[in-house]
């Protein structure tokens, strides 16, 4: 019998992998899937939580909520890398230096 | 009794004038010098026709009430101030009327010759239709007021016509200097009138019309002011500023030097009219003066010394106009000696023919220096006399008749003058006025003699006789000086004074004609006419006979008197020290203490201000902004340190942030 | 006519406007449009002289308006003979003055929109009855005023500008603090100028004495008296010639008119006391320290400004003589040389915009060159020197009239200024007209049909009022009568 404890683990998983990705991609695009990977973690909980937890749908409708901000945030953080890569020629996060102090 | 057609009188020269002065210019390029000369003598004639007309309807009208008035408009009505435009015809401005429109005509006559090619004709007849208009609203006024508007309007024209050749600058600077001198005169004037006006508003009733002051003349007779009679101070400043237009003492330093204007100018403005018009003031105001003894004696003082110092400078002038001009000054002085002694009506018949005979005189003068080419010094003259027949004979009866000779016009008047003062009582001015009577015999026809006797020293060759237009006015005048002096023959020779009549209905053939007095009338005369013999036959000897050589006399003690006679006695000098000198030295320190004390005070409290500022400017920046900059530096200079936290990878951020959260949990569970 | 005043002081505003929105390429359209918005000005101005009632003393085309309730400040204008007459030289001025600037090539925009705001608050001035509105205008002309003077003007153009605008607004400082001080003291607190002087006797007299001096001495600056002139010569030498016209013609009057407005309307006990020393005094001493600095000046600007000081003079000597005559005598002076200190400076400028210079000693003989400029120039300077027949004697004499029945002395003195004023006017004519020709200016222009425009209105004025002076001392009579009737009582 699958628990909540199952979906969690899964969960901590991915937002394990995501995190790591965040932190170590230099592609702005890697990083960019690495927030998604985040993201999803937590509507596992959300939805790991609207399951075992009591009969409301508040947990799925703050998921597809959060579907709904991860479109955006893609959205707008392609368009940030697509000028960044108009800009400097590279989705490198190393190369976009500029606003060191 | 109203008359409406007085208006015309000043009018229709006035009119001429403003269509020569806007349009003339226009005239004479289009249609030629014969227009302009139209346009200026027809009204000047009209003129006279009128005053001829007011004259017989005064002469028709009963002795006490000859007065006509024509009202026009209230010129100024403020308080108790009520002053019209208004034109009062009665026996004495008739009379003064006749002789502005008559002799002004016949010098306008003149002009029409004299003037020929000059490039403003149309600017001349302008001033001088202009100036006949001014000097009849000046003796036609009602008013003093109106009458200080011709005054002041004869006073503009004269500077005008002084300085009608003003591109040399001796003419314009004459100009200004006779309507400078004449405005000293005229601020006595103004003065007088205030008080006036302001003591007959006190004692009896506002008023500046003559008949009205002469009727409340009586009620100012006790009034004092700071312990002098009103009257006499307001006469006193009247008569100074008469003296400012009838060149007297001390304010006669104008008049020669206004023969620098064209001589048909000197002989209408500065012999036959604008300078009588003082004298015309006093007898106008003749009930006032009467009423102030003090006045009267000065005046009759300085028209004596006046007349003496006049005649003695005149013998030693050499220009032909200058002679002449120092002539009408003395002979001016005879008229004022008269207002003094109280006989205005012997001012006024010397007035009259002394307009004849100098206005005859200066025309004949115009025509010797147009002759000669514009020569006017009498050295560089003689022997006209074969040349110029009818100049000489005009100008030789105008001399005769100056010089006393009976029975000219001027042997009349002149007596009538010498024996007022001899009756008044007054022996001194009677010897005065008696000296210059010789003296005037002698520089007249030393002119004569100079100018038309000996041969000719100019050296301009064959001078020709004026045309018709000058020497017909010269005839009429030389007839009005052989014949004016009928109208005022006196008694003792069989006339009936018929002009001191007309002047005074009340007070002629008074008691002063009383048999004992008759005896010294007679001696009088027979003094004066030895006298002015006497003048005649020395200026004979001298200048013909050459029995003495004037260069003896005038080296005579050393040549001083003369020099000092030469030298007009310094008293332009004197005046040019002491008030233009003076007012011009005043005027510089006014200017300067203006720039140096006033404006530089202005400047310095702004740059005291300025410098104020620069300090609480430094202070600011240096004390308040200090402090606020130091803030500053400790602020940048821990950002300086600070700044390297940022480096601008993503990377790096995100490992402080996961590391700060780890930390946090890690201190919130732990 | 309804709102006649308020159209006078709207038409130059709109006009101001609209030459804001013409094209700045477009100089002639802005020109026309300031002749246009000068226009209607000087009709109501006529219409208003054809009109006034002339036997009554009090305000006429009266308009109130609530403007701030709580300080009971109203917009409250109207006219008595007092400002109807300089109401009526302000329009003609204006207009004038249009067409003496046509030769401006400079920012013409900019140009004539200040101008038109000038025209509109000078208006303001004269015809504004609560003290706010009054101060209002006051500053709003300083305003274009001082760019006027310091766009356009001369070399020293800054220094003049600046010097005239700390000047004038010293004197605005202490004529707000006296309007406050007014305001406070009077129960109920207010404004309005008209309720002011009605109530003139609730003011004490140590009160009357102070206000007096400080509103004094800040229409002194304006007069301008002495020693407060020297801003004068200054501004008038740097400003274009229409900004001068104005100056001399129009803002001169404002520290006269203001004294009579409100020194003898609303402090008449003070004014008794202090009329002889600050006004009769003061007044003839400008008379004569004017002159005689007018006679040692070298620049014919610099001389017309100091006549003009010599002049106004005289509106100090006739209103401190407190006779009909006197009083009279001065507002007619005001007036009077309005316009005959208007002819002098366009001709001034006529002769600067041939030669290039104002030097007196630099000229010669130019009369034949220019004849109908010169006979102008003579018009214009025997009306100034005061010669009778023209409209400046009138005002003369009655102000010396009326000032000897007081102060026969001072009366005296001012008198003996027509000899120094016949010496500088007859010695400049003679310095420039006549004499040799300077080779130099053989070929100058005579006067254009434009600047003779400008002229000859003047002209007219200047002899018409002084052949018929009546219509204007009618005007102005009765509400001096009652001015100098409050004052009276106290003397």
């Amino acid at each position: 019998m699958i628990g909540l404890t199952h979906y969690l683990f899964v969960a901590l998983l991915v937002f394990a992998l995501g995190l790591f990705c965040v932190l170590t991609r230099r592609n702005s695009l890697g990083i960019l899937m690495g927030i998604e990977l985040i993201l999803n973690a937590a509507n596992i909980n959300y939805l790991a939580f609207a399951r075992f937890g009591p009969a409301t749908y508040d947990g799925q409708i703050v998921a597809i909520f959060v579907i709904m901000l991860a479109a955006a945030e893609a959205v707008v953080g392609l368009a940030i890398v697509l000028g960044i890569y108009q800009t400097f020629h590279s989705i490198d996060v190393e190369a976009t230096e500029t606003l060191r102090g | 009794m109203a008359a409406a057609y007085l208006r015309w009188i000043p009018l229709l020269p006035l009119l001429g004038a403003a269509v020569l002065g806007l349009g003339g210019a226009w005239v004479q390029r289009r249609h030629g010098e014969r227009a302009v000369a139209a346009i200026a003598c027809l009204p000047v004639a009209l003129a006279f026709a009128i005053a001829v007309r007011t004259f017989a309807a005064l002469a028709a009208m009963p002795a006490e009430q000859r007065v006509l008035v024509d009202r026009l408009w209230t010129w100024i009505e403020i308080g108790s101030l009520h002053v019209d435009v208004a034109f009062l015809a009665d026996p004495l401005s008739a009379l003064m009327v006749l002789v502005v429109t008559g002799i002004g005509g016949l010098i306008h006559v003149y002009s029409v010759g004299y003037m020929r090619g000059e490039p403003a004709y149309w600017r001349f007849f302008a001033l001088l239709n202009l100036f006949t208009a001014m000097m009849l609203v000046l003796v036609l006024a009602d008013n003093l007021l109106l009458l200080f508007v011709g005054w002041e309007g004869v006073g503009l024209c004269s500077y005008a016509l002084i300085g009608f050749w003003y591109a040399d600058l001796a003419n314009a600077r004459a100009g200004s200097k006779a309507f400078l001198v004449n405005r000293v005169g005229d601020f006595a004037f103004a003065l007088g009138l205030f008080l006036l006006f302001w003591t007959l508003e006190a004692h009896a009733e506002a008023t500046l019309a003559f008949r009205e002051i002469d009727r409340h003349a009586a009620a100012l007779a006790g009034v004092s002011l700071g312990g002098w009679s009103v009257l006499t101070v307001i006469t006193a400043l009247l008569f100074v500023g008469a003296t400012g237009k009838s060149a007297q003492i001390p304010l006669y330093v104008w008049l020669p030097d206004a023969m620098a204007g064209p001589t048909p100018v000197s002989a209408l403005i500065h012999a036959a009219t604008m300078v009588t018009a003082g004298v015309y003031l006093v007898a106008r105001l003749d009930v006032l003066f009467a009423l102030a003894p003090a006045t009267l004696a000065a005046i009759a003082w300085v028209g004596a010394a006046t007349a003496l110092l006049a005649a003695a400078i005149a013998v030693v002038q050499n220009d032909i106009k200058k002679v002449l001009a120092y002539s009408t000054i003395s002979q001016l002085g005879y008229m004022v000696l008269a207002l003094g002694v109280g006989a205005s009506g012997a001012a006024v018949f010397h007035l009259m023919t002394h307009a004849f005979f100098k206005a005859c005189l200066f025309l004949g003068a115009g025509s010797v220096i147009l002759a000669l080419h514009h020569e006017q010094d009498l050295r560089r003259m003689g022997g006209l006399r074969a040349a110029m027949p009818r100049t000489y004979a005009t100008f030789l009866v105008s001399a005769l008749a100056i010089a006393g000779v009976p029975p000219l016009a001027g042997f009349v008047s002149k007596d009538e003058i010498l024996w007022s003062a001899l009756s008044h009582g007054d022996g001194g001015l009677w010897l005065v006025g008696w000296s210059v009577a010789g003296l005037t015999a002698f520089y007249m026809f030393r002119l004569v003699f100079l100018a038309f006797h000996g041969e000719a020293r100019s050296e301009h060759a064959a001078p020709r006789e004026a045309p018709a237009v000058m020497t017909v006015p010269l005839t009429i005048l030389a007839a009005g000086a052989v014949f004016a002096g009928f109208l005022g023959w006196p008694e003792v020779l069989g006339g009936g004074n018929r002009l001191g009549a007309w002047l005074a209905p009340a007070a002629a053939h008074g008691g002063a004609h009383a048999s004992h007095a008759l005896a010294w009338e007679l001696f009088s005369m027979v003094a004066s006419i030895a006298m002015a013999a006497a003048g005649i036959a020395v200026a004979y000897a001298m200048y013909v006979r050459g029995l003495v050589a004037p260069e003896r006399i005038a080296a005579w003690a050393g040549g001083a008197p003369y020099r000092w006679l030469a030298r007009k006695l310094y008293v332009d000098e004197v005046y040019q020290a002491l008030f233009v000198d003076g007012v011009l030295g005043a005027s510089r320190v006014a200017a300067r203490a203006d720039a140096r004390v006033i404006d530089a005070a202005v400047d310095g409290v702004a740059a005291g201000v300025r410098g104020w500022s620069r300090f609480q400017g430094a202070v600011d920046a240096i004390v308040v902004d200090g402090f606020v900059n130091r803030v500053a530096d400790v602020a940048l200079a821990a950002g300086g340190r600070l700044r390297r936290l940022q480096s601008g990878r993503i990377n790096a951020y995100l490992y402080v942030i996961v590391a700060a959260l780890v930390a946090v949990l890690a201190w919130q569970l732990g | 006519m309804d709102y006649a005043l308020s159209w006078m002081i709207a038409v130059p505003l709109v006009g101001m406007v609209v030459v804001l929105l013409l094209p700045s390429a477009a100089h002639n359209a802005i020109r026309w449009a300031a002749v246009a918005a000068t226009v209607p000005p000087l009709g109501i101005a006529a219409w208003l002289f054809t009109v006034f009632e002339r036997g009554d003393p009090d305000f006429q085309f009266v308009e109130r308006y609530a403007w701030i309730p709580a300080f009971d400040i109203h917009y409250l204008v109207g006219v008595d003979g007092l400002s109807i007459s300089m109401v009526l030289l302000t329009a003609l001025l204006c207009f004038l003055c249009v067409f003496a600037s046509w030769g401006i090539e400079e920012g013409v925009k900019a140009y004539f929109a200040l101008f038109l705001l000038l025209d509109a608050a000078m208006v303001g001035v004269f015809v504004a009855l609560d003290f706010v509105l009054f101060f209002l205008f006051w500053e709003l002309m300083l305003l274009p005023m001082y760019f006027l003077i310091g766009v356009w003007g001369g070399p020293r153009r800054a220094y003049a500008a600046i010097k005239f605008f700390l000047y004038t607004m010293a004197g605005s400082v202490l004529i707000l603090l006296a309007i406050l001080g007014l305001y406070f003291s009077s129960t109920p607190h207010t404004f309005d100028m008209i309720a002011l002087a009605e109530s003139r006797h609730q003011f004490t007299e140590a009160l009357q004495y102070v206000l007096w001096i400080a509103f004094f001495v800040g229409f002194a600056i304006k007069i301008p008296a002495f020693p407060f002139h020297t801003w004068l010569p200054d501004a008038h030498v740097e400003a274009p010639t229409a900004i001068s016209v104005i100056l001399a013609g129009v803002l001169l009057k404002m520290g006269t008119y203001g004294i009579l407005r409100v020194n003898y309307g609303m402090l008449p006990i003070a004014t008794a006391e202090l009329a002889f020393a600050c006004l009769a005094a003061l007044g003839a001493w400008n008379i004569l320290y004017g002159a005689l600095c007018a006679m040692a000046q070298r620049d014919l600007k610099k001389l017309v400004a100091y006549s003009s000081i010599s002049h106004m003079g005289y509106v100090m000597l006739g209103m401190a003589s407190f006779t009909q005559q006197g009083i009279d005598g001065a507002v007619l002076q005001m007036f009077n040389h309005g316009t005959v200190t208007a002819m002098l400076f366009l001709l001034v400028g006529v002769l600067y915009d041939r030669a290039h210079h104002r030097e007196i000693y630099g000229f010669g003989g130019i009369a034949p060159v220019m004849p109908i400029y010169t006979g102008f120039v003579a018009l214009a300077f025997f009306a100034a020197l005061g010669l009778p027949g023209l409209s400046a004697f009138i005002s003369e004499v009655l102000v010396l009239l009326g000032a000897w029945q007081r102060t026969p002395w001072l009366a005296a003195v001012g008198a003996s200024a027509v000899v120094l004023t016949a010496g500088y006017m007859l010695w400049t004519l003679q310095r420039v007209f006549l004499g040799p020709l300077n080779e130099r200016y053989a070929s100058l222009p005579d006067i254009s049909a434009r600047e003779a425009l400008t002229l000859v209105p003047l002209a007219i004025i200047v002899v018409a009022l002084g052949v018929y002076p009546m219509p204007m001392i009618e005007l102005i009579d009765a509400t001096l009568a009652t001015l100098n009737a409050a004052v009276l009582p106290f003397l």
